[in-house]
């Protein structure tokens, strides 16, 4: 897929590599590096996944790192519906309406 | 000036005061009084905000005034299953209703009118919590730029959803998201923007956030006089990097209410490094847990300032945990019996209360002094799902007994089932020392030094001689 200038895209650079990590982090996250991604609008003519370009921030910032989405979606969701949750509220609605019944039982 | 050429991890840190200087326009050292001493009361007073001019700034961007409600289901629910003669009434203080969904609207609103007044133009803040939105959308409203940085990824690109939620919320308000993988140089690279931009550094541990806060403390004691006639027995407060229990208990002082407990709550994640890349994403929680909770607690001044204005040790009467899968529960009940799709990380805290209810007598009442947004990623269902992609248990049992973090996340079966893990104060207040100790290397203070130990820990002389004495003993 070929970005154009001026399209919403998503680029990554590596801030720190793993021998540049501070030296209190922990042994796991000390073996891969620090990275970042950040959003923007592509100032290069064109250019593909992978590529090395720039891109002015919302804030006019501008950084240079790796194509890595091009009009990045939202990915985070509602979930599944998860059967441990489900019936929680019918079952405490039901301790509500059993006004004198044994609660416990 | 420091040359800002040299952006290794040692040589920015080694620029952080001057970069701090210049991004908050504190000069943090006319407070200090004699080594570790320094003069909280006048920072606040001199640096921070009057409640009265806070008061109008938040009203200048609709923040503040939140509707408190009884929670009248749930306390029939407690009054069941409740010992004769317990189960205290719980209201809520609807804080989801701020701008921005969440109380971190009261601390934006003061910090960003500060930054537009001294002609900043713009914000950072490094959070990956309901903060950045706050910002985001305060300074949207007052004009300013606005770059909010969060550590949201893992190594393997698998985003926190509660996280990512709240980067799509700061983008909604035009604010720029720099979303970084794990790890605690996140300040690092945050200093580098700092740098670069001249923005303001947007602090959630300012004296201007908290003096934010305050307001919210102040409006739980003004409102419950009106509803109850008297103020509340005790106020339970979600508790992280200590801001938010901070600034409540001195707004309810302000207020005079105070006789009402403070009660500091944080759901259970320890044994869980929050700097490790493999158990980052085994947290269905990002906030509201012991992983900020007892770290800032014992050790206040860790955060982005060389003074925290948030000391939780100094306003904290009693601190308590509950577990991952009471606080989804929980959060289902709200939903369901009251009609309020809250949370979840906000509902520690009435978590906690419901537990906390069911001991307290029946004629006193408790305020749950916060509520947040919910949605997409945030969601029980959002978090639980991705809890079982990776890899937990996740089953109804008991929430308590049968909790790991990391490993299983156990809901409820009953109500009588939410209880609370009691974390003594007193073993913060002896953490607090013993680091101080090994920071400082050394375990004798001066005269002035006890007295600031006495305030920021709220402990006599005795009490702290002795704590002293004791952590001497334990690593002779």
């Amino acid at each position: 897929m070929l970005a154009k200038k001026g399209d919403w895209v998503q680029i990554q650079i590596t801030i720190l590599k793993p021998e540049e990590r501070a030296p209190q982090v922990p042994e796991d996250t000390k073996q891969v590096p620090l990275e970042m991604r950040v959003k923007g609008f592509l100032q290069d003519e064109a250019a593909e996944i992978g590529a090395m370009v720039t891109i002015k921030t919302t804030t006019g910032r501008s950084i240079t790192g790796k194509l890595v989405a091009i009009n990045p979606k939202y990915e985070h969701d509602f979930g599944e519906p998860v059967p441990e949750l489900i019936t929680i509220g019918m079952e405490l609605r039901e301790m509500l309406e059993t006004l004198d019944g044994d609660i416990n039982g | 000036m420091v040359s800002s050429n040299d952006k290794s991890y040692t040589a920015v840190m080694a620029r952080r005061a001057e970069i701090m200087r210049r991004a908050v326009g504190i000069d943090y050292e006319k407070f200090i009084i004699d080594g570790i001493a320094f003069d909280y009361e006048k920072m606040m007073e001199e640096v921070g905000y009057s409640l009265e001019k806070v008061k109008k700034i938040q009203s200048e961007t609709c923040v503040g005034n939140t509707p408190l409600v009884e929670l009248k289901n749930i306390n029939r629910l407690i009054k069941k299953i409740a010992p004769k003669g317990k189960g205290a009434r719980i209201f809520l203080k609807d804080e989801a209703t701020n701008p921005s969904g969440s109380f971190k609207d009261r601390r934006a609103a003061v910090s960003v009118y500060h930054a537009q007044k001294l002609g900043y133009k713009g914000v950072i803040a490094a959070t990956s919590g309901n903060y950045g939105a706050a910002v985001a959308s305060q300074a949207a409203k007052r004009g300013l730029k606005c770059i909010i940085v969060q550590e949201c990824y893992d190594s393997q690109w698998r985003g926190q959803p509660e996280i990512l939620e709240k980067g799509r919320a700061c983008e909604a308000y035009g604010a720029e998201v720099v979303q970084l993988t794990v790890g605690p140089e996140l300040f690092y690279y945050t200093l580098l923007l700092l740098e670069e931009t001249g923005f303001f550094n947007a602090s959630l541990y300012s004296p201007y956030a908290i003096a934010g806060v305050e307001t919210l403390g102040y409006e739980i004691a003004t409102q419950m006089k009106d509803l109850t006639g008297r103020y509340p027995d005790a106020v339970v407060v979600t508790h992280a990097g200590g801001g938010l229990i901070t600034g409540t208990a001195r707004g309810l002082k302000k207020a005079g209410a105070t006789d009402t407990k403070v009660i500091g709550a944080s759901v259970n994640l320890r044994g869980l490094h929050m700097a490790s890349d493999t158990d980052f994403n085994k947290k269905y929680f990002t906030t509201g847990h012991t992983g900020f909770g007892i770290p800032f607690a014992v050790y206040p001044d860790r955060s982005d300032v060389p003074k925290n204005a948030a000391r939780p040790l100094r306003y904290m009467d009693r601190y308590v945990l509950v577990t991952q899968g009471e606080v989804f529960y929980v959060t289902e009940m709200l939903a369901n019996l009251e009609g309020l799709q809250r949370g979840p990380a906000g509902n520690t805290s009435l978590t906690a209360a419901i537990a906390l209810a069911l001991e307290m007598d029946e004629d006193q009442t408790i305020v749950v002094n916060e509520t947040e947004y919910t949605g997409a990623g945030k969601l029980p269902s959002a978090q639980l799902t991705f809890a079982k992609e990776m890899g937990m248990i996740v089953k109804r049992g008991h929430p308590i007994k049968e909790d790991i973090p990391g490993k299983v996340i156990a809901i409820p079966e009953h109500p009588s089932q939410i209880g609370v893990i009691e974390y003594p104060v007193e073993e913060m207040k002896k953490s607090y020392l013993k680091e101080l100790i090994k920071r400082e290397n050394r375990s004798q203070f001066t005269e002035t030094e006890l007295r600031f130990l006495e305030e920021d820990l709220r402990a006599s002389r005795n009490e702290i001689v002795n704590w002293i004495d004791e952590i001497g003993e334990g690593t002779r």
